[in-house]
């Protein structure tokens, strides 16, 4: 699958590390819930690192569509939290 | 993935079919798509030069910071030497406050510049991407029957179209964080305006508000161990690993002259 780290490239992720991606993904998401700031960076540090070890640079040629994107790498606790209660780091 | 990386994408992808609905057929995609990425280069590329402004100014109050550490340095050195261990703290805790502000200068600083660096990567990647999409186009139009057509330049401008929205966001984040340092880089230089940094010692120590507030702001053990790294250094008091109390350890003739 194709993820794109917000302000930084895209990457394809093959099953293995999507899979370990979509777990931390879900621990993140508790983090969150639970007001973990800390926990919080370490689990998105360890998703971004997944990202940028496992996966290939796309081409910068290509065209394409990510499935997943990621927010920004210095995304804030605040920030992230935010895009649960529909704020969101974009604004509509 | 329905957590934060889902939810981000649902928001983006939103955005950019939001975009690409406003062109009714394929060909207009391609032209308001291609207008929309020209005009985002132009941002860009004034995101960067504010950027550049602001680092600049950061940069000019470094020096000015730095001169200033020197020069309290020296007039804490003469003021000391006259016995006035008051104007010598005040001028050290001065000394103090520039030197933390240094720090937080020099931070910010290397932040400017990696945003700077990382825009215009961005720019360079939307170029390219750019310079694919406008190929992609052609070949496009040649090879595939209408149909076909329309679903192949919606897959190339819904690319194109996160590469933009990724480009935007970056320039978003880099502005509001240049906005940030532009609001603290105003407050030093009001600070400056106010005396804060004054040279002139002439002012009785402790008895302005700026002193009373750069004394909270200052570090008082990094102040007493300055202050005893000069006196060793003028052969007076404590040696330096001895820290000093406010004033208790001086001489009897300097108080006198002090008071």
């Amino acid at each position: 699958m194709i993820v794109r780290i917000s302000t930084e490239s895209q990457y394809k992720l093959g099953d293995d590390a999507s899979e370990e991606l979509n777990d931390l993904d879900n621990q993140v998401v508790a983090a969150v819930d639970a007001g973990d700031e800390d926990r919080f960076h370490e689990l998105f540090e360890q998703m971004l690192d997944l990202i940028r070890r496992a996966g290939q640079p796309l081409d910068e040629d290509e065209l394409a569509e990510s499935d997943v994107i990621l927010p920004p790498p210095d995304t804030s606790f605040v920030e992230a939290a935010a895009e649960f209660t529909g704020e969101g780091l974009i604004p509509d | 993935m329905p957590g934060i990386g889902g939810r981000m994408s649902t928001v983006i992808k939103a955005k950019i079919s939001k975009m690409l609905d406003r062109a009714e057929d394929p060909g207009e995609t391609l032209e308001y798509s291609y207008q929309k990425q020209m005009e985002l280069l132009q941002n860009v590329k004034k995101g960067v030069a504010d950027v550049v402004t602001s680092k600049k100014r950061l940069q000019l109050q470094q020096q000015k910071l730095e001169q200033q550490v020197v020069k309290l340095d020296t007039q804490a050195r003469q003021a000391l030497s006259q016995g006035r261990e008051d104007l010598a703290r005040t001028a050290l805790e001065r000394k103090q406050f520039a030197q933390t502000e240094l720090q937080s200068l020099d931070q910010q600083v290397a932040e400017l510049e990696s945003q700077q660096a990382g825009l215009i990567e961005k720019e360079q990647k939307m170029r390219s991407k750019i310079e694919q999409f406008r190929t992609k186009k052609e070949v496009i139009k040649a090879q595939y029957s209408a149909a076909e057509a329309q679903v192949k330049i919606s897959e190339a401008a819904s690319g194109v179209g996160e590469e933009m929205a990724d480009v935007g966001l970056a320039m978003q984040r880099a502005l509001d964080k240049t906005e940030n340092m532009r609001a603290r880089a105003n407050a030093m230089d009001e600070l400056e305006a106010a005396g804060a940094f004054d040279d002139q010692l002439s002012l009785t120590a402790g008895q302005d508000e700026i002193d009373r507030e750069l004394h909270q702001l200052t570090s008082q053990g990094a102040v007493d161990d300055d202050l005893a790294r000069l006196k060793a250094e003028l052969g007076q008091g404590a040696p330096p690993q001895q820290s000093l109390e406010s004033g208790e350890s001086l001489e009897s003739g300097e108080q006198e002259r002090k008071a």
